[in-house]
């Protein structure tokens, strides 16, 4: 899925994969789904949140040097070093939020994590509809530890809004979801509000 | 955190489980409670606060019963402490919508007071009184008119139509039947409308046509009507409304010829009729110490039963009365003082040296016809002496025949007395702790109907009325009361009273009254029925037409008495 609710595309192959996350590798730089993005992986039918996006060399022994220094602008130093798309790679950290299992969603992790080399797709609006009719993930995403927790969530409550017909509705569902989950820490619960608030 | 929404999110929706036609709105769900304290209903986030009363009915589905209850308290609740140093963001909209009934919600306390019958509407089966509590997250609804029709039941001869609960238009009835069985209380602060409620349950007990009342109408309100400043107009009394089975009697005969009030009969009571009980009741108004007050017996003991009253208040001279003192063996200090303050009586014109009109046995003679009676006191009603005197007096003989005639009832050799309510208003001077153990209505409250007599008081204070009393007054009905003394007398001993003081003090000081006792399933506050316009007349004496008056010298049967007639119809004895 996307922000804007293109159609569902295939955008990178799973690299690394726990019980919890996964990481993909983008086939094209800098083409990797957003934040808060819901992804599919593989014919296993697993579903994550985008939790991370990185840009990073190829080889991690090898740091990437600022080589722009005389170019005018930034697609200069591309056009410059065309080596440069090919040392770098795109590639991104998704949070494992359910699966399909035959018709239906489980908004539980999966016995196994997606295999390395699974092909990851984004979800069309329709899916993104259906997966987040239920909103267990949301805990998924507060629980899960991470430092930007709250931004992957309200970016992903964002995005999710859009697919959906009554987006305001959906929002509205939600908030109240957060809020009995979010109910003994007020301040939290107010900073996400004020994130996905329309 | 409990109820509101669940882990989803989704808010359960009241239009999928409630059928509209037989349930109210949906409330919110039971999260705790106890017998004792009543249980505690969350609301839905979709009911605000404001809408939910004090004293409204709800309906609490448990899982295999329902439960009928009353909202005794109104709250506000939060999952985080601090909500209350740091509020959210509530001008944003969307921030306040999420928040509201989620992290900040109301609650409601409710106590439910009965198990309604399983099968609705089946007459045989009432409410009973609830002796368990709804489970976790039962939902809770606004009561629906059937439901109160089932816990109060529908107006009919037995059910008189009183008034509606709080924010409801449904008809709330009280059990006539069982309200005359026990003596019946009417209190409120003056101005609160005491005296129109007690109009309308006097009417309630003459269209039910199973007991009769005797009105000690203080300041001539009942027989005649008075004027309503209130709303500028003229309230009709008893006899207006229903000529035909009110009599009225009078003491001040002027008065009511003034006010153009017809009476049947005027009332004069002879010195040979006054006890030294009476003497003993007027002490504190008389304002005679207890040694003046029991030379009484020692003057009728002198003199004789009918004659010591006229015979002492005869005598002049201090010489006199102080030989009679030695002679009697009373302090002559005491003897003086009972003869001033006794002679205050002599400006009473209803007293006379002697009569032949027995009072008494008049007004049992109307009462026996099915007739009721007031008796109005015209200027007397200013003087309290005057209304314990003669109240007391006629009461006493009047018990005295229903006992006779109960004994005689029960040897076989008499019919039954018609069960009588007696009036009386300013109650808690007859029923004060001091005189209460020596005046015939302590005696009659206390001694319940066994003897077909029962009691209707009326007062302001009844904080002043002995405890004892109290227990046994059956139903009551208290319009507003601010005094937590008061407060305090009229909740005693009734389950619930914590919760039923935050209702009574929130009572609007006019037309509305907090009910309860033998007479309703459960404690109940209402918006009393309208009294005074002409509206309200037609309906009040349409619904008394049912019941007809009796032909004067025809006597009525009890209730007891008519299922035993008709039993014999049935079944004739053989042979």
């Amino acid at each position: 899925m996307t922000l804007d609710g293109s159609p569902s595309r295939r955008v990178g192959e799973v690299v690394e994969a726990n019980s919890a996350s996964f990481t993909a590798q983008c086939y094209t730089l800098y083409d990797a789904p957003p934040l808060g993005c819901i992804v599919r992986a593989g014919s296993a039918e697993i579903y994550g949140v985008v939790c991370r996006v990185a840009t990073e060399p190829l080889d991690s022994s090898r740091p990437v040097l600022a080589r722009g220094e005389s170019a005018e602008t930034e697609e200069e130093v591309f056009r410059d070093n065309p080596q440069l798309t090919r040392l770098l790679t795109s590639r991104f950290e998704a949070l494992i939020a359910g699966h399909r299992e035959g018709d239906a969603d489980r908004h539980y992790l999966p016995a196994l994590p997606p295999p390395v080399h699974s092909f990851v797709y984004t979800c069309s609006p329709q899916e993104v509809a259906r997966f987040t009719s239920r909103l267990d993930l949301l805990r998924l995403l507060l629980n899960s530890g991470l430092a930007i927790a709250d931004e992957v969530l309200g970016a992903c409550l964002r995005g999710a809004a859009v697919a959906h017909d009554d987006s305001e509705a959906f929002l509205l569902r939600a908030g109240k979801a957060l809020a009995a989950e979010l109910a003994g820490d007020l301040p939290r619960l107010n900073s996400i509000l004020k994130k996905v608030s329309p | 955190m409990t109820g509101g929404p669940n882990q989803n999110g989704d808010i359960p929706s009241p239009a999928a489980d409630a059928d509209m036609d037989s349930q109210g709105a949906a409330l919110g769900l039971v999260v705790d409670g106890s017998l004792s304290q009543g249980v505690e209903v969350r609301l839905d986030p979709a009911t605000s606060v404001e809408e939910v009363k004090v004293g409204a009915f709800v309906t609490i589905k448990g899982d295999n019963n329902n439960f009928f209850g009353v909202v005794t308290d109104v709250s506000l609740g939060t999952t985080d402490p601090r909500l209350k140093h740091t509020p959210p963001q509530v001008d944003n909209p969307f921030i306040a919508q999420v928040m509201s009934g989620t992290v900040a919600y109301g609650t409601i306390s409710v106590l439910p007071n009965l198990i309604m019958p399983a099968v609705m509407g089946d007459s045989h089966e009432g409410p009973s009184a609830a002796k368990t509590i709804p489970p976790h997250f039962s939902r809770a609804y606004v009561a629906s008119q059937r439901d109160v029709e089932a816990v109060f039941g529908q107006e009919d001869q037995r059910h008189f139509w009183i008034g509606s609960p709080l924010d409801m238009e449904h008809k709330l009835c009280i059990d006539l039947d069982e309200m005359v069985k026990r003596s019946i209380g009417v209190f409120g602060k003056s101005g609160t409308g005491k005296t129109f409620l007690t109009r309308l349950l006097l009417i309630g007990i003459l269209q039910q046509g199973q007991a009769s009342s005797l009105i000690f109408d203080m300041h001539s309100e009942y027989g005649w009507g008075a004027a309503d400043p209130e709303n500028r107009r003229f309230a009709k009394g008893l006899k207006q409304l229903f000529p035909a089975q009110v009599s009225t009697f009078t003491l001040d005969e002027e008065s009511s010829k003034r006010r153009q009030s017809p009476s049947d009969e005027v009332v004069r009571i002879g010195y040979g009729e006054i006890e030294p009980e009476d003497v003993e009741m007027l002490r504190e108004t008389l304002n005679l110490s207890e040694v003046a007050a029991s030379a009484a017996f020692n003057l009728q003991q002198k003199f004789g039963q009918r004659e010591w009253m006229s015979k002492f208040l005869a005598m002049e001279g201090r010489d006199s009365i102080f030989e009679l003192a030695n002679d009697i063996q009373v302090q002559p200090n005491a003897l003086g003082s009972l003869y001033n303050r006794l002679s205050r009586l002599k400006r009473f014109d209803f007293l006379v040296e002697s009569t032949r009109h027995d009072a008494a046995n008049r007004v049992i003679e109307h009462l026996d016809q099915g007739r009721h009676v007031v008796l109005e006191f015209g200027k007397y009603g200013r003087d309290l002496t005057a209304y314990m005197l003669v109240s007391n007096l006629l009461t006493r003989r009047i018990h005295n025949k229903y006992i006779d005639r109960k004994e005689e009832a029960e040897g076989g050799q008499g019919r039954e007395p018609r069960p009588l309510v007696i009036v009386i208003e300013e109650a808690h001077k007859f029923l004060s702790p001091s005189v209460a153990s020596h005046t015939i209505f302590g005696t009659i409250a206390r001694e319940l109907r066994k003897y077909n007599v029962t009691l209707m008081v009326i007062d302001q204070r009844p904080s002043g009325i002995d405890s004892e009393v109290m227990s046994q007054v059956g139903t009551r009905l208290t319009c507003l009361l601010d005094n937590e003394r008061d407060i305090e007398a009229v909740l005693e001993g009734t389950p619930g009273s914590r919760q039923l003081r935050t209702v009574l003090a929130r009572l609007e000081p006019k037309q509305q009254a907090l009910i309860f006792g033998h007479a309703l399933p459960m404690p109940v506050v209402i918006h009393t029925r309208e009294y005074g316009s002409t509206d309200s007349y037609e309906q009040l004496s349409r619904s008394a037409a049912g019941w007809t008056a009796p032909s004067p010298g025809e006597t009525i049967e009890t209730q007891g008495e008519r299922l035993e007639r008709e039993i014999s119809e049935l079944f004739p004895e053989d042979g």
